[in-house]
């Protein structure tokens, strides 16, 4: 049996080892996506992010169980982040989902970001589709603990769930652009902590403000949570099912979505592929190094430097 | 991946090695406290490690890191290599190398030397 024929029925272990392969952009890993793309699209993604210690890890650990509850398969990535200085990475997000371990419905990959940015791994859209072609009902992505501006798993899942807790700053924050004004369900997880109300009016507030961009379309949600009891978890749940139900329901809303999910892949790709390609290409042919020497001479201007290699690299047709 | 089998509540040892590990360049799942060698085995073949390091402080190390061992031999998986760390009498260490557990490190070993025997001796499997 080939690979993906493997993976298409279910084989844990060879889904394991092509992650590993994807993360690690072996070529071959490439020629299986290939292979296994057709058997793909089925599975609904669904992001959850937020700030390190919001409960992410948590909050998933629980949506799993309902989804399980559910008869649902699922496929979680957890993402967590790689250090700057050493290249190594703890991989600690399995520790809050240990009640899953042994259903063979449940299949859970820790991932390194390393040295990507944007709250998920170069490789994620990859992994996402092994999952997918495993036959995994949901697909649950859990970015790297976030700031303001990792907005990637918006572009990578079908409904994003924000995690905040209460105090984490005051309404100037939800002013701000970035990270809050693309979630699709808001969930202020800790709520038994004090200024939780508070919390959710900040965030009612900066939504209703930006009224006129939900007028024809999906208005968030907030919703109060406390992950570690298991309290709220369903309401996240029924929203997310509406949110599908919203993104499915209208043909021109779905093909709209379908084809700016669409775009934004293909261009990750080809982005992710040329600087793969050319950058690769001229660090071993040793351009890379002698341009660096001209431009720290000051012979040359970076830009110059930048648009001789790129585009002879185009030309040349290898690149 | 670090993992704590047994009903075992000491993790800080494992969390230090964890962080060595890290501190090396390694990628390190840790697995959290209390589980099953059938749960370590499982997570061990999700996340494709190359090495599982058992870190047990409560005695019950003649089951446990062996019966690890002999899971990765049902599922196919017995090129993942599998060491062990924490207080055991010197008698079992014998024993233990010989149900299949690499190397056993015991108090006071430096973490250098934890990491380099990974370096050393665990190749990425293929």
């Amino acid at each position: 049996m080939g690979i993906a024929e493997k993976i298409t029925s279910g084989d844990v272990t060879a889904a394991a080892k092509l992650i590993r392969d994807i993360d690690d952009m072996v070529p071959e890993a490439r020629a299986i996506l290939k292979e296994l793309y057709p058997f793909t699209g089925m599975a609904y993604v669904v992001g959850i992010t937020g700030a390190s210690g919001v409960g992410k890890s948590t909050l998933v650990d629980q949506m799993v169980t309902h989804l399980r509850k559910a008869g649902k398969t699922v496929g979680i990535l957890a993402v967590d982040p790689t250090s700057p200085f050493s290249g190594g990475a703890i991989l600690g997000d399995r520790v809050r989902m240990q009640q899953h371990s042994m259903d063979e419905g449940v299949f859970i990959r820790s991932m390194a970001t390393r040295g990507y940015f944007g709250g998920l791994t170069q490789s994620i859209k990859g992994v996402i589709d092994v999952l997918d072609a495993m036959g995994k009902e949901y697909i649950l992505v859990e970015t790297v603990g976030v700031g303001q501006d990792e907005i990637d798993i918006v572009q990578t899942a079908h409904t994003s769930i924000i995690v905040l807790i209460p105090g984490m700053g005051d309404d100037i924050q939800a002013l701000k652009a970035g990270i809050l004004e693309v979630g699709n369900i808001f969930v202020i997880n800790k709520a038994d902590r004090e200024g939780a109300d508070r919390t959710v009016s900040d965030i009612k507030f900066m939504i209703e403000m930006g009224e006129k961009r939900y007028k024809d379309g999906w208005k968030p949600p907030i919703l109060t949570a406390q992950a570690v009891y298991g309290k709220g978890i369903k309401e996240i749940l029924d929203e997310v099912g509406k949110h599908r139900e919203y993104l499915t329901s209208s043909k021109e809303r779905q093909s709209k979505y379908k084809y700016e999910k669409t775009r934004n892949d293909l261009a990750e790709m080809i982005k992710d592929k040329i600087v793969y390609e050319v950058l690769d290409d001229i660090i071993h042919s040793g351009e890379f190094e002698e341009a660096l020497q001209l431009i720290m001479k000051r012979k040359i201007d970076p830009y110059t430097a930048c648009d001789n290699i790129v585009l002879k690299k185009l030309k040349s047709g290898k690149g | 991946m670090v993992a704590k089998p047994g009903l075992d509540g000491h993790d800080r040892g494992a969390r230090i090695i964890a962080r060595a590990y890290r501190d090396a360049g390694f990628e390190v799942v840790y697995s959290g406290l209390h589980q099953t060698p059938e749960e370590v085995v499982q997570a061990a073949i999700q996340e494709d490690v190359d090495m599982i390091g058992l870190s047990s402080l409560a005695g019950a190390h003649m089951y446990l890191f062996p019966r690890v061992v002999e899971l990765l031999k049902e599922k196919d998986a017995e090129d993942i290599v599998v060491c062990g760390g924490g207080i055991f009498p010197e008698e079992d260490i014998p024993k233990l190398k010989r149900a299949g557990i690499k190397e056993i490190f015991t108090p006071g070993t430096p973490l250098a030397e934890v990491t380099k025997w990974v370096e050393e001796n665990v190749k990425p499997r293929g």
